[in-house]
């Protein structure tokens, strides 16, 4: 039997794209982004900083100062393009690799550090940052997302919510629920999917037969797929999704189309499971190095400017592995803390009962 | 005998099964290409073919609702779920349906579907991967729940939990998965019935019972114990549901202190059943409360906090000390 490949597809999925892979400025009919040179500049400067913190923490667990890391490699610019596109008052709900976007909403990152050194599980106030915990569990955090644009909704706020998610956890039911609660409520959410072409070992047919933004239509919201290594493109495209979820035009669901270039954490080796020949496609599309060639192009930078970024996170690297081999471990007794909000006779008991027990250590 | 990892003797248990029997399949995330993030599936896809080693979607509940229907139609899914802290997203799947729905059918319908585990902490990953979620399993009726402490018992008991014809959730103790041990694979004359306790070491002043990967805590505990001349019996409960009450009650009765280990929560723990059914059957024979060494009442904590939270050799010995205090 051979099945027929054809069934279910449609037409061939559109891609908004506004910046080539060679650094061309194009243009698309629905999107487009009037950008400053001093803001191009930024996004540039974003992107090689984001890119260093996740080199000195790949090089960190290396050297067994994290426990685990999940790399954000060629994934910047979707996280950059969306996180620059949200206002202070929105809020964004990460999975466990949103270093990019975290870096937008101000984390300082060396609390992404200490949840993968294991000093704690998570570190940072959401409220401070309208950034949410890292969320492990695949997709959980999208009903969380749904629900917290409810609020906004009952709030009468200005405000939007975005969920990242993979494309692996489109498989998962939460996922599939948050679209139907989002679409049924016309909550102000966007739906922010990279498409990393991976999940673990798995090709993104082991999840999905057609493009991921085209199940938003069948959920009754619009969908988008949008080139993920362009920051151009997935700043226009969330911008204007997150406009209309404020605005009370309901759900959209973005999938940026990206690619993991590096394992899934540090525990995994892809060279199990894929080629070298499709890495080396995908290097030819990287994030940054079209922005520096549209800049060049244009004269919107220098050698120089590009130096000075180099540095810039040449420093940054250097002062996030001084800080991180300073980050002190938790003290024992940390552990009972924050369980509950009130007063707890167990954990009180708990937490004398071990504390009795390790000063019988030190006497 | 082959020295093997428990890993690869779970591996190897898993290709008899197969070969045996051409209704096993292997389904999770990552078990085909990759052989599961810890390699336990490793090369049975290559060689059983995609139709039997599936990489599923991801999706938990996906994996242990399709097992039902795939079991439905004969065949015996073994399911893998990556980590421990991945089981809840299936927990309606197995509770409401995969425990109950053999007994709705008054027998008619038989679930043989084996739900595989990584479990337990110590390996330094961050949360949700090193939980012991084993009590809400023993608490539901119609799951057989057990757990391999060595790589012969991985063997002989993944093979053992394939053909039973209930559905099984087996646990592994995923920081023992690289530890060596000899198993005869051209025999099963030494296989002990699934649902059976061992005594793994005899001795005469105390018991401590335990399973999966505390039964290696708890044979260094007995040894360092030998110094302060106390002889303790360490026993490897395997099958914590059913539990094996005579080999628990008559350990019990000899040495008339126990103490059980597990890395669970104390709190509402498998150690509370231990200790309750211990107390009605042997309280004569008890010299001291059955005591218990477990996690706290607290969420697993960052890994740099799990030796404290992990029962060690010192916190067994303590409770050991303790129980010789009354």
């Amino acid at each position: 039997m051979t099945v027929d490949a054809s069934r279910g597809a449609e037409a061939p999925p559109e891609l908004v794209q506004l910046l080539t892979p060679e650094g061309e400025r194009v243009q698309h009919p629905d999107y487009d982004i009037d950008l400053t040179p001093e803001e191009v500049r930024s996004l540039y400067r974003d992107l090689v900083l984001v890119r260093r913190v996740d080199l000195e923490a790949v090089a960190l667990q290396r050297q067994g100062e994290l426990g685990i890391w999940a790399s954000l490699l060629g994934q910047e610019a979707a996280q950059i393009g969306s996180g620059r596109a949200l206002t202070d008052a929105d809020m964004a709900f990460p999975t466990y690799r949103e270093h990019g976007v975290a870096w937008c909403r101000d984390v300082d990152p060396l609390k992404l550090l200490g949840l993968f050194r294991g000093v704690n599980h998570g570190g940072w106030d959401p409220k401070e940052h309208n950034f949410h915990l890292y969320t492990i569990v695949i997709g959980s955090q999208t009903l969380h997302a749904v629900g917290y644009a409810m609020g906004i909704q009952r709030d009468d706020a200005t405000a939007a919510t975005i969920a990242y998610f993979g494309d692996g956890a489109t498989s998962q039911g939460d996922v599939n629920e948050s679209f139907i609660w989002a679409s049924v409520f016309n909550a102000p959410i966007v739906f922010f999917c990279q498409n990393n072409q991976w999940a673990i070992s798995e090709p993104l047919e082991k999840q999905t037969r057609i493009p991921l933004y085209r199940r938003a239509s069948g959920f009754g919201f619009p969908g988008v797929r949008v080139d993920g290594n362009d920051v151009f493109a997935c700043l226009a495209v969330t911008r204007a999704a997150l406009k209309n979820a404020r605005e009370g035009q309901g759900p959209t669901m973005i999938e940026a189309f990206t690619y993991r270039m590096g394992a899934h954490t540090s525990a995994d080796d892809p060279t199990r499971y894929r080629v070298a020949s499709e890495l080396e496609a995908w290097k030819l599309k990287d994030p940054i190095e079209r922005v520096k060639s549209y800049m060049f192009k244009n004269e919107l930078a220098d050698q120089a400017f590009i130096d000075e970024i180099e540095a810039e996170a040449e420093q940054l690297g250097a002062d996030l592995r001084a800080r991180c081999l300073a980050m002190p471990d938790p003290e024992p007794l940390a552990m009972f803390e924050h369980v509950y909000s009130e007063p707890h006779a167990l954990i009180d008991e708990e937490r004398a009962q071990y504390a009795a027990y390790l000063e019988g250590f030190e006497r | 005998m082959t020295v093997l990892s428990l890993s690869k003797a779970l591996n190897e248990g898993m290709r008899k099964a197969m070969e045996d029997d051409p209704k096993v399949l292997i389904m999770g995330e990552d078990v085909g290409k990759l052989g599961g993030v810890f390699r336990v599936t490793d090369g049975l896809q290559k060689d059983f073919g995609e139709d039997r080693v599936i990489d599923t979607p991801l999706a938990e509940s996906g994996i242990i609702g399709t097992a039902i229907g795939l079991a439905l139609r004969g065949y015996r899914p073994v399911c893998e779920i990556q980590f421990d802290g991945f089981v809840f997203p299936a927990a309606d799947q197995i509770i409401t349906q995969l425990a109950k729905m053999p007994m709705r059918s008054l027998g008619a319908i038989k679930l043989p579907v084996v739900v595989r585990i990584p479990c337990g902490g110590g390996i330094g990953a961050v949360e949700h991967h090193s939980e012991s979620p084993e009590a809400y399993f023993t608490h539901t009726a119609g799951l057989r729940v057990v757990a391999c402490a060595n790589p012969a018992d991985a063997y002989s008991m993944i093979q053992q939990a394939i053909q039973s014809d209930d559905p099984v959730i087996f646990f592994e103790p995923k920081r023992r998965y690289w530890e060596k041990g000899e198993v005869d694979t051209t025999s099963t004359d030494w296989w002990t019935p699934l649902d059976r306790a061992r005594v793994v070491r005899p001795g005469t002043d105390a018991t401590l019972l335990c399973y999966g990967p505390m039964v290696k805590t708890c044979l260094e505990a007995a040894k360092a114990a030998e110094e302060d001349g106390r002889d303790l019996e360490v026993v490897d409960l395997r099958s914590l549901n059913p539990l094996d009450t005579p080999v628990v009650l008559d350990s019990a009765r000899r040495t008339g202190r126990v103490v059980v280990v597990h890395e669970a929560p104390v709190n509402n723990g498998f150690g509370a059943e231990l200790a309750a059914r211990i107390t009605e059957q042997c309280f004569y024979h008890l010299e001291s409360p059955v005591l218990r060494v477990g996690g706290f009442s607290t969420p697993y904590p960052p890994s740099k906090l799990e030796e404290h939270y992990l029962p060690d050799l010192d916190r067994v010995l303590d409770a050991v000390d303790r129980a010789f205090g009354y």
